[in-house]
C-alpha cells in the first residue's frame, strides 16, 4: 500500500477524536436533558418557544460578555458582576431622574458605560495580580463589590448620596428600597419593534434585542480580526512568549476585563429593562453565576468560547429554567423540583467544567513530564 | 559621539541572588560582522543576551551593571520592546512561538500587517484589521529566503523541532529595522544538512551588513562561520580572538580551562553472534510531521548500543518517537517478543524503556521544581522508587531521593548550586543533563536517547557519551542513540542503523568506510549493489 495513504489513514484516526467529541458532549446531554424535560412538561410548544425567544434576547449579551476574557487566557470571568452593577447604578441614576423611554435606556447606557470602565479597570489590575487564579479571584471580587455595593446604597444613599425622586428611598430616608421600579424603560428596546407572526398569535419576536444580540456578535466576530484581538489570543496563548514579542501583557489583560465590564453593563441593562424592575441587593448576584453556567452549556471551555457556544447554551439553560417547573411538577408531583434542579445545575455544570479545565491541564503537564 | 562599533557591551555584570554570573563582560560588534561567543554551559552567554534583549528576568532579580551601547548611545533596553525598536532580533535557546497560531501569525506576531476601517479611525491604531493576505505575502517572502517550502499557514504545534527554528529566523529576518541578530545555540535543534543551509543565510545576512552574535557548542561551525570570538568562561571574558588565529582546539581549551583530551573512547567490540532480540520493530509507521517513518524494519540486539543515524527529514527521530508512543504510529513493536501496546507512552515507560527527547527546549522539565525532584519524578511515578512506607502511607524518600540526586550531578557534571536549585535557574544545557539524568533514573533495560550531546559544551559531551557506555557494559544496559553527529554514533555504537526516506536503508559496522556510509544516507547504497 501507499506508505503516505497508510500515514493518513493513522492520521484520521487519531484526528483527537476524544477531543471533538468531549466538546460536544456537554451540549449533546443537555439537548437530551430539554427533550425529555419538554415531554414531561406537557407544555405546549409555541408557549416554550416564545418564552425561550425572550430570554434568548435579555440574556445573551451577558453571557457573551464572558467571552473576551477567556481569549486572552483568563478564564470566566466571574467580575461582569460588576459590571452588571455599573449597568444598575446606571438605571438608578435615570430612575431618579425619571429619565423615560428609549431616551432614557441611551443614557443609562452611557451613564454605565464610564463606571464600567472604571470598575474593569480595577478588577484588571487586580487580576493581573493574580495571574493563573484569575477565576476564583474575579469570584471573590464579586463578593467583595458586593459588599460595598450594599454599604453605598444602604448608607450613603440618602445621606451623602442625594436623591431627588420620591420613593426611591426606604422611609426613613437613608437608604435605597428593596425594588426599583423601571416602568419608565421598560421594554424600551422590546417594544420597538416586535414580530408577532399571524400563523402563532401566541409568538412575540422583540426583533430589535436580537438585533443588538446580532450585532455584538458581529462585533465580536470583527474584534476577533483586528490587532488587539490578535494581541489577546496572544498572550491567552503564552504570556511569557507574547510579552517577549513586545506586546504590553497586562494592558491587553486589562482592556479585556474591561471590554466585558461594559458589555456586561450593558447586558445588564437590556436585561432589566425587559424584567422591568430592578432588585436593587439582588438582581446582579446570580449574573456571573448563570452567565458562565450558559456558556459552559454550550460546550465553551475555560480556555475555548465562541458566540456560538454562547448562544446555544443561553437557548438551553433557560429551556431547562422553563420546563423543569412543570416537568418537576409532573414527575414528581412538585414543581419545588424544578427549581432545585436548576441550580443543582448551574453550579454543577461550572464545578464539573472547572473540573475537567484541571483534569486537561494536568494532563498535559504528564505527557510532558513522561517524554 | 560616533564610533565604528554598532553593538558595544561595555562592562556588563550581573548577579542573580548574589551568584554573580557575570563580571565586567565587554565585547565590540561591527555592522557586518559575525561574532561567535562560547563557553561553558552555565558560563553566562544566555544570560548575557537575556540582558541584551531587555527581558524580564533579568530586570526582576535587579537588574545589571554596565552599559549596552549602540551606534555610539547608551540605550540599556529595559522591554524586549525597546531591544526590538532598537533593531535588536533574538532567537532564544528556548522556543518563543506560540503553538495555537499559525506560521504566518507566529512571523508576523505583533507585527501584524493592518489596514483601516472605521473603528480603527475613532478608536486608534489597536482597532485596525489584520491584513491576512498581506500576513501570508511577507510570512511566504521569509520563508522563501530561507528555502522552505512549508506552507505559511501551517499550525505551529507539531511542527518538528528544526522547522520551528526556522520560523523563529524567519520572523527575524522578516523585521526591516533589524540590525543585530542573536542566536542562542540556532543549531542545537538542527539536524546537520539544515544547520549547512542555516550557516549559508547566516552568512548573507551578515553581507546585508547586519551583526550577528552567534552562540554555539558546535565549534567547527564557530570557526566556520564567525569572523571573531569571545570565550566566556565562569561569567569573564577569557579571550577575545580573530577567528582566523583559532581552531577547535584552542578555543575548547580557552573555553573549559585546562587541556582536554580529545580522544574518545575506542569501543573494544566483541563479534558476538547474537539471535537475542530486545527489541524488534515490524512494519512500524510514525506520523511525526518532518520525521515520517514509513514501513520500518529493525532488530535490536540485547545489550548492544545501537546508532540510529541519517539525515534531517527521513525519519530517524521518528523511530524513537513511536516506539514510544508520543506520535500516531501503526505497526508492531516487540519487546522481549511480547507486543508492546502502540500510542502509549505510559505503557512504553512501564515495560522498561526511557526516553531522552531530541526537543530540548520544550524539555518538559518541571522549571520551577527542583533538580533532585526533576530528576526523581518519573522513577517515583512509573517505579515506584523513592518510596518508604509510614504507617501504611507511601512517603516520598527525601533522603534516598537527595543522595541520589547529588550522585547523578557528579557523574553528570551538572553546574548548580544544589540538588535544591530550580531546574528554571539551570543554564540550558544543564537542564538537558537533569533530563538525561532523569531518564537513567529510571533503571531501564533500553534507554533511547535522541541527539544527546546536542547544546553541551565539548567537555560535557564527552562525560554523556561515556556515561553511555559505561551504564550498557556495567549494567548491560541496551542503548539506542540517535544522533544527526555521525562521528558521535561511529565512536560510540556497536551497529548503525541509516534510515533513508523512513525506511531502514542498511546498518554498518562503526569502522565502515566514510563513502559507505555517504552512500548509504543517499539512499544509493542497496542501489549500487543492484545494479
Ligand atoms: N533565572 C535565573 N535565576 C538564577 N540563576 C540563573 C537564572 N538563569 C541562569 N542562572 C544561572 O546563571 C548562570 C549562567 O547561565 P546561562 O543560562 O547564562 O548559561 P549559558 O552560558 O547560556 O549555558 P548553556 O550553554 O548551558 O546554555 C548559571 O550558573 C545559571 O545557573
Ligand atoms: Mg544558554
Amino acid at each position: 500500500m501507499d506508505s503516505n495513504a497508510v500515514l493518513q489513514k493513522i492520521k484520521d484516526r487519531n484526528q483527537s477524536f476524544g477531543e471533538w467529541a468531549f466538546k460536544l458532549i456537554v451540549p449533546i446531554v443537555f439537548i437530551g436533558l430539554c427533550g425529555i424535560g419538554y415531554h414531561f412538561s406537557e407544555l405546549p410548544f409555541i408557549f416554550v418557544l416564545n418564552e425561550v425567544i425572550i430570554r434568548l434576547a435579555r440574556n445573551s449579551f451577558l453571557v457573551i460578555s464572558l467571552i473576551i476574557p477567556v481569549i486572552a487566557g483568563m478564564g470566566l470571568n466571574f467580575g461582569i458582576v460588576l459590571g452588571a452593577m455599573a449597568g444598575q447604578i446606571a438605571l438608578i441614576f435615570i430612575a431618579n431622574y425619571s429619565l423615560e423611554g428609549l431616551g432614557g435606556l441611551l443614557i443609562a447606557v452611557l451613564v454605565s458605560t464610564p463606571v464600567a470602565i472604571v470598575f474593569g479597570y480595577l478588577v484588571g489590575l487586580v487580576l493581573n495580580k493574580a495571574k493563573g487564579k484569575e477565576m476564583i479571584t474575579s469570584m471573590i471580587l464579586g463578593f467583595f463589590a458586593n459588599g460595598l455595593y450594599q454599604l453605598v446604597f444602604l448608607l450613603f444613599a440618602g445621606t451623602i448620596i442625594p436623591f431627588k425622586k420620591e420613593g426611591l428611598l426606604l422611609s426613613t430616608g437613608v437608604g435605597l428600597r428593596n425594588s426599583v421600579d423601571l416602568a419608565g424603560v421598560r421594554y424600551a428596546l422590546d417594544d420597538i419593534y416586535k414580530y408577532r407572526p399571524d400563523a402563532f398569535p401566541m409568538l412575540t419576536i422583540p426583533v430589535v434585542t436580537l438585533l443588538v444580540v446580532a450585532l455584538l456578535c458581529v462585533t465580536l466576530t470583527f474584534f476577533t480580526k483586528t490587532k488587539l484581538g490578535q494581541e489577546m489570543r496572544a498572550v491567552g496563548q503564552n504570556m511569557h512568549i507574547a510579552q517577549v514579542a513586545g506586546i504590553n501583557v497586562d494592558r491587553t489583560r486589562i482592556m479585556a476585563v474591561i471590554i466585558s465590564t461594559v458589555l456586561a453593563a450593558w447586558g445588564q441593562i437590556i436585561f432589566l429593562q425587559n424584567i422591568g424592575t430592578l432588585n436593587t441587593y439582588g438582581s446582579h448576584e446570580q449574573v456571573g453565576l448563570f452567565a458562565v453556567a450558559s456558556l459552559l452549556i454550550g460546550g465553551a471551555s475555560v480556555s475555548k468560547a465562541t458566540y456560538k457556544q454562547a448562544l446555544l447554551g443561553t437557548f438551553l439553560f433557560h429551556m431547562l429554567f422553563i420546563i423543569s417547573p412543570m416537568a418537576g411538577q409532573n414527575i414528581m408531583n412538585d414543581s419545588q423540583i424544578g427549581e432545585f434542579f436548576r441550580v443543582f445545575v448551574a453550579y454543577g455544570v461550572i464545578g464539573l467544567a472547572l473540573l475537567l479545565h484541571a483534569w486537561q491541564s494536568k494532563g498535559k503537564k504528564q505527557s510532558l513530564k513522561s517524554s | 559621539m560616533t564610533t565604528e562599533y554598532l553593538l558595544q557591551i561595555d562592562n556588563v555584570s550581573k548577579e542573580y541572588s548574589g551568584n554573580r554570573v557575570l563580571k565586567g563582560v565587554t565585547i565590540n560588534i561591527k555592522p557586518g560582522e559575525v561574532h561567535g561567543l562560547v563557553g561553558e554551559n552555565g558560563a553566562g552567554k544566555s544570560t548575557l543576551m537575556n540582558i541584551l534583549f531587555g527581558m524580564s528576568v533579568i530586570h526582576d532579580t535587579g537588574g545589571y551593571e554596565g552599559n549596552i551601547i549602540i551606534d555610539g548611545n547608551i540605550v540599556n533596553p529595559k522591554t524586549p520592546k525597546e531591544s526590538m525598536e532598537l533593531g535588536i532580533g533574538m532567537v532564544h535557546q528556548e522556543f518563543m512561538l506560540i503553538p495555537g497560531f499559525s506560521v504566518t501569525e507566529n512571523i508576523k506576531l505583533n507585527r501584524e500587517v493592518t489596514k483601516d476601517n472605521l473603528f480603527s479611525r475613532i478608536l486608534g491604531p489597536k482597532m485596525k484589521t489584520l491584513d491576512f493576505k498581506k500576513m501570508g505575502k511577507d510570512g511566504r517572502e521569509a520563508l522563501d529566503k530561507l528555502g522552505m517550502s512549508i506552507d505559511e499557514w501551517m499550525p505551529v504545534a507539531g511542527l518538528p523541532v528544526g522547522y520551528m527554528q526556522f520560523v523563529e529566523i524567519a520572523r527575524e529576518i522578516d523585521k526591516e529595522n533589524l540590525k543585530l541578530l542573536v542566536f542562542d545555540e540556532p543549531t542545537a535543534v538542527l539536524a546537520e544538512s539544515e544547520a549547512d543551509r542555516f550557516l549559508k543565510i547566516v552568512r548573507k545576512l551578515a553581507d546585508l551588513g547586519i551583526a550577528i552574535l552567534f552562540i554555539s557548542h558546535r565549534l567547527d561551525e564557530i570557526i566556520e562561520i564567525t569572523d571573531n570570538i569571545t570565550v566566556l568562561r565562569d561569567g569573564e571574558v577569557v579571550s577575545n580572538l580573530a577567528t582566523k588565529d583559532a581552531d577547535v582546539h584552542k578555543i575548547a581549551e580557552l573555553m573549559v580551562g585546562r587541556k582536554l583530551e580529545q580522544t574518545i573512547i575506542k569501543k573494544t567490540r566483541d563479534e558476538r553472534e547474537k539471535e537475542d532480540y530486545i527489541l524488534e520493530l515490524e512494519d512500524l509507521y510514525v506520523d511525526m510531521p518532518g520525521e515520517k517513518v514509513k514501513a520500518l524494519n529493525l532488530k535490536v540486539h540485547r545489550g548492544e548500543i545501537l546508532g540510529i543515524g541519517g539525515l534531517g527529514g527521513q525519519g530517524k527521530i521518528g523511530v524513537a518517537n513511536g516506539i514510544m508512543g508520543l506520535y500516531p504510529t501503526t505497526g508492531k513493536i516487540l519487546k522481549n517478543g511480547i507486543p508492546l501496546p502502540l500510542n502509549q507512552p505510559k505503557k512504553a515507560l512501564d515495560s522498561g524503556l526511557a526516553f531522552v527527547t531530541e526537543d530540548r527546549r520544550g524539555v518538559g522539565l518541571l522549571l520551577d521544581d527542583s533538580i533532585e525532584h526533576n530528576i526523581a519524578i518519573s522513577a517515583l511515578q512509573i517505579k515506584n522508587k523513592f518510596l518508604k512506607k509510614l504507617a501504611n502511607i507511601n512517603m516520598m524518600n527525601e533522603k534516598e531521593i537527595r543522595q541520589h540526586a547529588l550522585e547523578m550531578i557528579k557523574e553528570l557534571d551538572i553546574r548548580c548550586t544544589g540538588p535544591k536549585q530550580l531546574t528554571r535557574r539551570l543554564s540550558g544545557g544543564n537542564q538537558q543533563k537533569v533530563c538525561i539524568a532523569r531518564a537513567l533514573t529510571l533503571d531501564p533495560d533500553i534507554v533511547l536517547v535522541s541527539e544527546p550531546t546536542r547544546g553541551i559544551d565539548v567537555g560535557a559531551k564527552k562525560i554523556v557519551l561515556d556515561l553511555l557506555v559505561k551504564l550498557n557494559k556495567e549494567l548491560g544496559m541496551t542503548v539506542i542513540i540517535t544522533s544527526s553527529e555521525l562521528a558521535e554514533l561511529r565512536s560510540v555504537s556497536d551497529r548503525i542503523a541509516i534510515v533513508f526516506e523512513g525506511k531502514l536503508e542498511g546498518v554498518l559496522a562503526p569502522d565502515a568506510s566514510d563513502v559507505d556510509f555517504g552512500l548509504m544516507m543517499a539512499g544509493e547504497y542497496g542501489k549500487e549493489e543492484v545494479s
